[in-house]
């Protein structure tokens, strides 16, 4: 379906190019494709371990240097690709030096592929892995636009510039940007880089992958920049109050906010008579949380009556608790000014122990304003029937009219005959 | 003998009436799945693939991630979602997968048949989902949860997994077919919307434009025929025959308080 689209959006665009003239019209439709362009940052680990030669009979770094190729030549057009190196260039001990090391080998922007793939020819496995360092200055390579952002970060070791904790990092990331997602690939299976890097995936909603043949790696990275070049469609930010008095005021969209945990979200949305209110609330549990959580979705008068609230409550791994609610207002007879409903969000997560709370869990907020439906009278679909004990009454009915019917009309004839 | 081949005619046209009714009840869905369905899964609500019922969408991802997929069901219609994971080949202990569903206002469904969670043994190979939901109501009280016409979504993860077994390729299958209750099932009222995400703003942006089709929706699949297609119901073929049989026993009951042929006591010629 949205392939489809885009093609009809091509073809669309092709005819405006043709229609209206080349020069004009061509330079409007880069800067328009640009804003909203997906933009991508593949962040490579190019540490001294680099060297070690376990995938595949080849060295890990040569496997990503022959997977960067197959991934730049897969590329879709509209992506916008950059490539950034950590531990690429001190071979030192200095340990704040070697911390400092990432660098933009190309910078994120339309994608020359011959001139990319000599850049990443060029690199020899070398110094530290700074991964707290490279995912900050790569989130400011992605600055800037409207369009989906993502982070790929390969890496074959963990962090050595503690006590900057990557996955931290990343949360604070996310919460800066809106739609920005990290996804991380793990070139060794070693447990302790395991947790780091599905930690730093789940904290913005990533995936975490580990790697044991090359092939893995083009595909996978592939994959990831193919989906960032899928159209989605982008949150509006907001920032809910403490009180409905102080609630932003909602239209219909989708929203994303921060909530802390045991925190109430409070945002307003206007209801005329005869509409309804449908209003959908997700809770991403962006960190380690104990294991039993929920989260309540309240729709409340201005007085502080509530009208109807939606709940959900969950155990176990999840990425999001979600719940739900609608609320149509009745068709009012002079009264015609609308209604404010103040929607109310709080969670029960709770953060296992040592996880930091702040910033906020990511909440996601899907506000609908539409006509009321009808209300039922019945029922059964008009109120009609269905059945053998249907059939049987109505044929007891209509054979004991029939009978009471044709007595009347005999005893009818008697009397007009006895006269 | 009269009054009988009147009802044998009749009940032959009823048959002719009742016919399209039963041929209507039987299930819709395709048995045949096709495998032209997405190849990718979405990882959020927002993002998730969109697939028609019947179709087979297939998704390539690591243990850990969530796939995500959207499907619309319609009134009448008792959806069942079937997953297939193909579990990696090395793990190293048991894992836990679920199949869940969520309907238009990210509200969880629940199944009344069908394995939703199912733990893998080390070194299995497969491990089936399935997910039958409540019958899909045209309307129900707003304060009720009720599975409604619009868009659902399909959840696959796994819920438990050792961190050793974190990050590996593994496949998933997933297909959404349906029961078609038709009649039983048939409520008065309807939405004025389906239960999609975000149809206030497409309407809109539809009233606005008739360029509409470049800008990405929360989902833009209809069901075969359009949302909201359904007037329709056996109960109009039960209540017609009900009818029909009523004036039938009417008619049956008046001629037993008559008698056959003339009353003996009249004289010819009268």
């Amino acid at each position: 379906m949205i392939r489809s689209y885009r093609w009809a959006a091509g073809v669309f665009a092709l005819l405006v190019v043709l229609s209206t003239g080349v020069a004009v019209s061509s330079t409007a439709v880069a800067d328009e494709t640009t804003a909203t362009a997906p933009k991508v940052d593949l962040v490579l680990d190019v540490s001294g371990s680099m060297r070690a030669t376990d995938l595949g009979g080849q060295s890990r770094m040569a496997a990503a240097k022959q997977a960067f190729d197959e991934v730049l030549d897969a590329t879709p057009e509209e992506v916008l690709l950059g490539i950034r190196t950590l531990g690429a260039n001190y071979p030192g001990d200095d340990r704040k030096k070697g911390c400092e090391d990432t660098a933009q080998l190309f910078p994120v922007g339309p994608l020359d592929r011959t001139e990319a793939k000599a850049a990443v020819a060029t690199l020899t496995p070398t110094g530290w892995t700074p991964i707290g360092p490279a995912l900050l200055k790569a989130a400011d390579d992605l600055e800037g636009g409207e369009g989906s952002k993502r982070i790929v970060l390969i890496s074959d070791g963990e962090d050595t510039c503690q006590p900057l904790d990557p996955c931290e990092v990343a949360r604070e990331i996310a919460a800066k940007g809106v739609g920005l997602t990290i996804d991380t690939l793990g070139l060794v299976p070693d447990a302790k880089l395991r947790v780091q890097l599905s930690c730093i995936a789940e904290a913005t909603g990533g995936t975490y992958t580990s790697v044991e043949r090359r092939e893995e790696l083009s595909d996978r990275v592939s994959q990831l920049v193919e989906r960032a070049a899928d159209p989605v469609v982008v949150p509006k930010a907001v920032q809910g109050a403490e009180a409905c008095e102080q609630a932003p005021a909602l239209e219909s969209g989708l929203f994303t906010d921060r909530e802390e945990f045991g925190q109430q979200r409070w945002y307003r949305v206007d209801v005329e008579p005869g509409q309804e209110l449908r209003a959908s609330v997700s809770v991403a549990a962006d960190r380690a949380v104990n294991p039993d959580y929920g989260v309540l979705l309240r729709a409340v008068t201005v007085k502080g009556r509530e009208i109807v609230r939606g709940e959900a409550a969950g155990a176990g791994r999840t990425d999001v608790m979600s719940t739900g609610l609608r609320y149509p207002k009745a068709e009012a007879d002079d009264d015609e000014t609308a209604e404010t409903v103040c929607l109310v969000v709080t969670n029960s997560f709770s953060p296992a122990g040592g996880v930091k709370t702040t910033p906020g869990l990511p909440l996601e907020l899907t506000v609908d304003v539409v006509d009321a439906g009808d209300s039922a009278s019945d029922v059964a679909a008009f109120g009609l029937g269905r059945g053998w004990w249907l059939l049987g009454v109505l044929v007891v009915v209509g054979f004991v009219a029939g009978v009471l019917w044709g007595w009347v009309s005999r005893w009818r004839v008697a009397v007009w005959r006895t006269n | 003998m009269r009054i009988v081949r009147i009802l044998t005619g009749t009940l032959l046209l009823l048959g002719l009436a009742v016919s399209p009714a039963v041929a209507d009840s039987s299930p819709s869905a395709s048995s045949s799945p096709e495998a032209d369905g997405p190849t990718e899964a979405g990882t959020s609500f927002r993002t998730a693939a969109e697939v028609d019922q019947g179709t087979k969408a297939t998704a390539q991802g690591s243990t850990g991630d969530y796939m995500y997929w959207s499907f619309p069901a319609e009134a009448g219609q008792r959806p069942t979602a079937r997953a297939v994971v193909t579990l990696p080949k090395e793990t190293a202990s048991a894992s836990t997968w679920q199949l869940d569903v969520y309907d238009g206002l990210r509200r969880r469904q629940a199944c009344q048949y069908g394995a939703q969670t199912r733990t893998a043994a080390t070194g299995a190979a497969t491990v089936d989902l399935s997910c039958t939901l409540r019958t899909v109501r045209a309307w129900s009280e707003p304060w009720a949860n009720d599975p409604l016409p619009g868009t659902y979504y399909i959840r696959l993860t796994a819920t438990n997994l050792a961190t050793g077994d974190r990050g590996l390729a593994f496949g998933a299958e997933t297909e959404v077919e349906s029961k078609d209750i038709g009649g039983p099932a048939a409520v008065d009222g309807s939405l004025a919307e389906p239960l999609v995400p975000g149809i206030a703003v497409t309407s809109a942006q539809s009233q606005d434009s008739d360029d509409s089709t470049d800008t990405a929706k929360l989902f833009s699949l209809e069901p075969d025929g359009g949302w909201g297609s359904g007037w329709w119901s056996d109960r109009w073929v039960w209540t017609g025959i009900g009818g029909l049989l009523a004036a039938l026993a009417g008619v049956g009951g008046y001629a037993l308080t008559r008698g056959s042929g003339r009353p003996a006591q009249v004289p010819p010629g009268h």
